[in-house]
């Protein structure tokens, strides 16, 4: 009996490695210390009401924000472990299966559970506050995504500690990921965290293009949006066509690895290019759903700092929008080397080719907006700054690899990890950076620290020329991606030891934020005007944090940048637009079902990992049980008086 | 009725004035009802690349044996013609919710009901039959992508089974308002929608396969 418990525990639990054994050390303690804290501040009930339980699309911002920083965190440990281990040759600081782990996790981490949540994190707090709107369409389902975000992802991340990480690379290619080579659960994980989570992305996709085309305020046409809001929308739009391409895939490697069905199986008739097509249908459109969002911050904070109306608008729209339709149409790009003929090699590498015309519109856009503008450099606007030069090298290095005889040469080295980390964290970790530091204070009332922000803005921004421009040469020089050690041999060395050293770089960086928000907490600079970058935006007419209910009374709109011109007009002597009259809003309840249905998919995915039907039937059961129970209620929603109205008003200071 | 922002009033209670607002803003009904649409697209996609993988792995018996062989085609036929009924009487079903007659419109609910667990009786023993003459979802690529297409189907009409009965329920507690009737709206539309579906796996998979 004993030693069956042994022997359960040790496949169960991951053994064997120390950097683990401290892993689990420090995620017991975590987990001890929040318990105690919460019990010792009794803060249970307010976890519960205030958080867990939240339809208020604010608060679900703030807790996509947090869990994608942590997701960072997470991602980034992970990178540094690779470039260690990369520093020197020969070395044998991660094994090769470790390393394989690592690099999978690490690229899963990055684009699902810290790039989306990121992107859908300022979705939250920004898009109705510039639409002028009061919640999102639909409420109760955005709580939902989150919470199926947050489960799919600690699904995907417990595999580090129980049943072992999966190591089949990001996008997890049969016949690799089948069972026949990969036997263990990793994969399993990998499948049911990014199925769950993607699952709420879709929902967030609906619920976004709902809001966009319905809620936006009297008087706001389309095409009075704000940038922003039109990138939401055109990402929106991408990941409703592209995320139930990724469910189906994800759904058929499954089948084939727990009932031995033949999708994608090298015997019984099954097309493991089937899923290489299936896939890159998804994970080409997602690159431009995590980029897109970022183009429309950069939109709003050259128009702000550049205190002149963005240029190009239409063109800005159109632009957006093409791009969200090619995206669908250069998928076989990523694999010009297996053997698809000459045809269709060129058609996709025309497509892709065609791609760098609209995003071309938009930088030029974005630089004519700040040409002769009054331009002023807070930080949000450094990190516009340096994602130009960056985004502008990384996308020509795309352009070199869509020229598929190129590509034979270059495909899978070094070069293409440096094109896409050029992308990625060019475009789009310096693009949501830019935004979580333009809308901080809308969100939380206070200003960040600018003196260490531009401490922060530095080191990642060297850090990362430093950490990326030797790889395009080691991409040359035929070091390939995916290597864990190379000998002294290869002339390698100094360029992969300049990279680590970048890398750690960046590291500071992330910790110069970090301790940027924290000392920003403690000496808070409070934002008692709600306008502090003088914006051009309805989210900037209201007090700093929004309240409840975002609005009083509803803007009227008549023109692009309304506020912006409202603020014209009354510096004219004009008199300010008439606010109609307080009435009692409507708002949604809160409801515990999105976290707990949530927790029931984690069960259910759970089960299914380890073949464990009698957990998984029970959780999908109650799955089901949740939905019906949320069918039945009816009394989903209250008013706010109009007096508790004019008190929140008045204690914000702005009194109706 | 008073407007007081984007959620404009829908109590169940207040029955009948809830269509388009002062500025052209829709009330909270007709915006689900438009999230639901957008739903249909993303599983319209869902369904394209079942059927694309289907078309692909068509063929692909591995020496098993072939849907030719297999498919018998009355018990399909059957199927198909009580799933087209199904159809038929949800609509009656809003026919009826929109004359107010709230007993009509349970009771072609139920017919509804009947018919769609008939016609996954009849799926369940097509399968059946099916895996002991050989073909199960491991026999070979094709029948795995046989069985998924179908089978998706047939959850997805399982599903509508379990919550048209939900809402039959509800209709009983609350009688028809402006969120029961926008549930029975919804439902019936993905009745139909799994309607078109089906006609699509009739002539793809069963169909073709036979010729
Ligand atoms: C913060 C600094 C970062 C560093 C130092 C870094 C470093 C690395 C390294 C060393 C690899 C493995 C290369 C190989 O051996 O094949 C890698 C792979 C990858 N990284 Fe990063 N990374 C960083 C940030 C990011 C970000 C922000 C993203 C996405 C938003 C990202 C996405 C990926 C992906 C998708 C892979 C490919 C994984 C695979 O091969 O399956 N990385 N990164
Ligand atoms: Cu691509």
């Amino acid at each position: 009996m004993l030693d069956k418990i042994k022997d359960f525990a040790s496949d169960f639990f991951v053994t064997g490695d120390p950097l683990i054994y401290g892993a689990d050390v420090s995620i017991g303690l975590t987990i001890i210390a929040v318990v105690f804290a919460l019990t010792y501040f009794k803060k249970w009930t307010w976890l519960w009401r205030d958080w867990l339980t939240t339809v208020d699309h604010k608060k679900i911002g703030i807790m996509y924000v947090i869990a994608s920083l942590l997701m960072l965190f997470r991602g980034g440990v992970d990178a540094l472990l690779m470039r260690t281990q990369l520093a020197i040759p020969d070395s044998e600081f991660l094994s090769p299966e470790h390393y394989n782990q690592i690099f999978t996790t690490h690229g899963v981490i990055m684009i699902l559970f810290m790039a989306m949540p990121l992107m859908f994190g300022l979705f939250n707090l920004v898009v109705p506050l510039q639409l002028g709107a009061r919640d999102v369409a639909f409420p109760f389902l955005n709580s939902l995504s989150f919470w199926l975000f947050f489960f799919g992802a600690m699904l995907f991340n417990v595999s580090f500690v129980i049943g072992g990480s999966p190591d089949a690379g990001w996008l997890s290619y049969p016949p690799l990921s089948g069972i026949s080579h990969s036997p263990g659960v990793g994969q399993d994980f990998y499948i049911w965290g990014i199925q769950i989570s993607g699952i709420g992305s879709l929902m967030t996709g609906i619920n976004f293009i709902v809001t966009i085309l319905k809620m936006r305020a009297p008087g706001m046409k389309l095409m009075k949006m704000p940038m922003f809001s039109w990138s939401v929308l055109s990402s929106c739009l991408t990941i409703i066509l592209a995320f139930p391409i990724l469910t189906v895939t994800l759904a058929l490697l499954f089948i084939d690895r727990y009932l031995g069905a033949h999708f994608f199986t090298l015997d019984g008739g099954g097309n493991p290019m089937m899923y290489i097509n299936l896939i890159w249908m998804w994970g080409h459109p997602e690159v431009y759903i995590v980029v897109l969002p970022a183009f429309g911050i950069f939109s709003e904070i050259a128009a702000t700092f550049a205190k002149k109306k963005l240029f190009g608008y239409k063109s800005m729209v159109f632009a957006l929008m093409s791009i969200s339709l090619l995206s669908f149409f250069t998928w076989a790009h990523h694999f010009f080397t297996m053997g698809s003929g000459a045809n269709v090699n060129a058609f996709f590498a025309v497509t892709t080719m065609i791609i760098a015309i609209p995003t071309g519109v938009k930088v030029f856009n974005w630089l004519f907006t700040m040409y002769r503008g009054r331009l002023s450099f807070p930080t949000p606007m450094l990190w516009m700054i340096g994602f130009i030069p960056c985004f502008v090298v990384g996308g020509m290095t795309g352009v070199l690899l869509s020229v598929a005889p190129a590509d034979f040469q270059f495909h899978n080295s070094y070069f293409l990890i440096a094109h896409f980390h050029q992308v990625l964290i060019g475009g789009v970790a310096f693009g949501y950076f830019a935004g979580l530091y333009y809308w901080w204070p809308k969100v939380f009332g206070f200003k960040l620290n600018e003196k260490i922000g531009k401490w922060a803005f530095w080191t990642w921004n060297i850090g990362f020329y430093v950490c990326f421009m030797p790889q395009y040469f080691l991409g040359l020089m035929g070091m390939t991606r995916r290597v864990s050690s190379y000998g002294w041999d290869k002339g390698w060395y100094e360029l992969n030891l300049t990279s680590t050293i970048g890398g750690f770089l960046m590291g500071i960086g992330f910790l110069f934020q970090v301790w940027q928000i924290l000392h920003s907490i403690k000496f808070m600079e409070k934002d008692t005007t709600g306008d502090p970058w003088d914006g051009r935006t309805l989210e900037w007419t209201i007090p700093s944090p929004a309240p409840l209910y975002n609005f009083a009374t509803l803007p009227q709109v008549t023109e692009k940048d309304d506020f912006w011109e409202e603020k014209q007009r009354i510096a004219q002597g004009h008199a300010p637009k008439p606010r109609p009259q307080l009435e009692p809003i409507h708002m949604p309840k809160n409801s515990g079902i999105p976290f707990v249905m949530s927790a029931f998919w984690f069960v259910a995915g759970f089960g299914f990992v380890f073949d464990w039907l009698w957990m998984a039937i029970p959780g999908l059961i109650g799955v089901a049980v949740c939905m019906l129970v949320h069918s039945f209620r009816y009394k989903t929603d209250y008013y706010i008086s109009v007096d508790e109205i004019k008190r929140t008003e008045a204690a914000a200071r702005r009194v109706v | 009725m008073a407007q007081s922002g984007n959620h404009i009033i829908a109590k169940p209670s207040q029955e009948h004035d809830h269509g388009h607002g002062k500025e052209g803003h829709h009330d909270l009904e007709s915006l689900r009802m438009m999230g639901f649409w957008i739903f249909l697209i993303t599983d319209c996609i869902l369904f394209g690349t079942l059927f694309a993988t289907y078309v692909v792995l068509n063929g692909n018996t591995a020496g098993g044996p072939t849907p030719a062989e297999l498919f018998e085609m009355p018990g399909v036929i059957a199927e198909t013609f009580i799933l087209l009924t199904s159809s038929f009487t949800s609509g009656l079903a809003v026919l009826s919710m929109n004359r107010g007659d709230r007993k009509g419109l349970i009771r072609w609910l139920l017919v509804t009901v009947l018919l769609g667990a008939s016609f996954i009786a009849l799926e369940v023993t097509e399968f059946m039959t099916l895996v002991h003459e050989g073909a199960s979802i491991s026999t070979s690529a094709q029948w795995s992508a046989f069985y998924v297409l179908v089978g998706t189907h047939g959850l997805h009409v399982t599903i509508g089974l379990v919550w048209m009965i939900a809402i039959m329920i509800q209709l009983k507690q609350h009688g028809i308002n402006s969120v029961t009737r926008r549930k029975v709206n919804i439902i019936s539309l993905y009745w139909h929608f799994l309607d078109v579906i089906w006609i699509f796996v009739f002539t793809i998979v069963y169909m073709m396969g036979v010729m």
